[in-house]
């Protein structure tokens, strides 16, 4: 088994179309795909993230340690929350992918953790 | 290695070699890595451990014969390959265990060449044509693995650097590596889908070689490779009843069949010549009976797709002994069926010549000029041809003009500067013809 994180991106501005009962259904859907992972045992770990201009990024990679306000990359899109799951092969990690993103409504990257 | 290494040798070419080495070599290549890959679960162990027995084959056939059967030959010594280099890494202690184990399994006579070593290749081209790849990198990938191409070879084919190459079939292989993409054939609900991404992947590597973006207007090598990996899969495909029927497999063999059949009258002199003004004695008469063969047997299955209407489009016209005896009408039908199936503007630009033959040039015009395809060189080629045949010289000098400037090899280029220079000159009124 690998583990694979399942990475939600989301347009930095967020979902400005969408408002709190527009997105209840999205909600839901998240919350049956998170429990369907936990049934069959491949869930490790899942999480959503607070708006990108929440992060605040910590440099210690030099002799001062530089604090600054966040993202640390500016892009259009950002990290916006993740599935941490197991699964025997990318085919059954991709099929994972593509029912979280539809539960979630938006693109999902596929990442193999490095073994051992 | 130069860029003709990887085509077959002249006949009567100096053979400082055992004859038709190179070609057993590409001929196993596949089933011995894909036989290996299986059973070692490591690409790229399998890969080095093949490169390493063919350098044993290399040294040892001209002097001693090739074995009755190469590719099992090859399997063993590879196979004993993979073992040294495992004992040697103590790390893969594991995997030592597992082999160690699996060896004694490994019988002394040589593998069949048929059942499960078919599945073998089957597993390897849908890892090798995996949707996670680039598309790019399934060609190369498959060319490698598959096909036996060198490094070099390949990358002379697509006209990019050998380290450039080398790092995208390197990069792949970790990408297969670290992500796990499996080694099997798809379920039957991926089926489909996954298979149409392996007979695009051969389609690419044909029309690589037949319409030549490298500026040469034929590349046999490719084609002729693209035309032996079909044939496997098709092979491979029947060698597994479970998967049923699939037409579009047969499909796309008749289709580069019929398309390569005219390949040796389609250029003369380095300038092209078009299929009405071919010399139709010149065409493989056996390719076509193939390739009709075949059309007739997919038809039969009665799931029409892409590949098969285009075979069959082109089986119309290797069936015609004279240009003038061309079923026209049945061409355009098939087009209208592609084009239900294949909804694009380059179908529709050449359902449109097929109109042309059958309603006039005047129709097939209204047809073409709304295409959204002025950058393609064909559709200023069709625009010009219909427009020489209204006479309508000088809107037809112009196109011709703008398809020279688009047109990607040499002679298709010179073919268009011929029609062009035969035209009228400008102040000549001239009738429709």
């Amino acid at each position: 088994m690998t583990q694979y994180l399942l990475s939600v991106h989301d347009p930095e501005s967020g979902r400005p179309d969408m408002n709190e009962s527009d997105m209840q259904p999205v909600f839901a859907a998240v919350d049956a795909f998170n429990k369907e992972l936990q049934a069959d045992g491949s869930w490790v770990f899942a999480g959503g993230l607070e708006e990108a201009s929440t992060a605040t990024v910590v440099d210690a990679t030099g002799t001062d340690v530089l604090v600054t306000d966040g993202p640390y990359a500016e892009t259009k899109e950002q990290l916006g929350g993740f599935w941490v799951v197991e699964a025997p092969d990318l085919d059954a990690a991709l099929e994972m992918a593509r029912r979280g993103s539809a539960a979630c409504q938006s693109p999902v990257e596929v990442r193999p953790f490095q073994s051992e | 290695m130069n860029e003709h290494a990887s085509r077959p040798p002249a006949p009567g070419a100096e053979a400082d070699q055992v004859p038709d080495l190179a070609s057993v070599f590409r001929a196993e290549h596949g089933r011995v890595v894909a036989s290996l890959a299986r059973r070692l679960g490591d690409l790229d162990l399998a890969e080095d451990a093949t490169g390493e027995a063919l350098l044993v084959a290399a040294e040892r056939w001209p002097g001693q014969g090739v074995p009755p059967n190469p590719g099992g030959w090859l399997t063993t010594v590879a196979t004993n390959k993979a073992l040294d280099r495992i004992r040697r890494e103590k790390r893969r202690q594991d995997k030592y265990v597992e082999v160690a184990t699996m060896i004694d399994r490994i019988p002394s006579e040589p593998p069949e060449p048929t059942g499960p070593v078919e599945d073998d290749r089957l597993r390897l081209i849908f890892t090798c044509c995996h949707p996670a790849l680039a598309p790019e990198n399934r060609v190369a990938l498959t060319l490698r693995l598959l096909g036996g191409l060198t490094v070099a070879e390949i990358a002379s084919a697509f006209l990019v650097p050998e380290t450039t190459m080398a790092q995208r079939i390197t990069r792949s292989k970790q990408k297969i590596r670290a992500t796990h993409i499996p080694y099997r054939i798809p379920g039957p609900e991926d089926l489909p889908a996954r298979l149409s991404g392996v007979l695009a992947v051969l389609y690419l590597v044909f029309n690589e070689g037949y319409l030549g973006s490298s500026g040469e207007a034929l590349r046999t090598d490719l084609t002729a490779e693209a035309i032996r990996l079909a044939r496997q899969l098709r092979e491979m495909v029947a060698g597994t009843p479970a998967l049923g029927p699939l037409p579009e497999v047969d499909g796309l063999l008749a289709l580069m069949l019929l398309v390569e059949s005219r390949a040796g009258a389609r250029v003369s002199g380095g300038v092209l010549v078009p299929l009405e003004e071919q010399d139709r004695t010149t065409w493989d008469a056996e390719m076509i009976d193939e390739g009709h063969r075949l059309v007739r047997g997919c038809l039969a299955v009665n799931r029409p797709g892409a590949y098969q209407l285009q075979a069959a489009i082109n089986a119309v016209h290797t069936d015609a002994v004279e240009a003038s005896m061309t079923d026209w009408s049945q061409v355009v039908q098939l087009f209208d069926q592609l084009l239900a199936t294949t909804p694009s503007p380059v179908v529709a630009l050449n359902r449109a010549v097929a109109v042309a033959e059958v309603d006039g040039p005047e129709v097939a015009l209204a047809l073409v000029d709304p295409l959204p395809l002025t950058a393609y060189h064909a559709w200023h080629a069709t625009r010009a041809d219909l427009l020489r045949r209204l006479g309508r010289w000088d809107q037809a000098r112009s196109a011709y003009g703008r398809a020279i400037e688009l047109a990607g090899n040499e002679p298709e280029r010179t073919f268009l500067t011929r029609r062009r220079d035969a035209l009228p000159a400008p102040s000549t009124p001239g009738p429709a013809v």
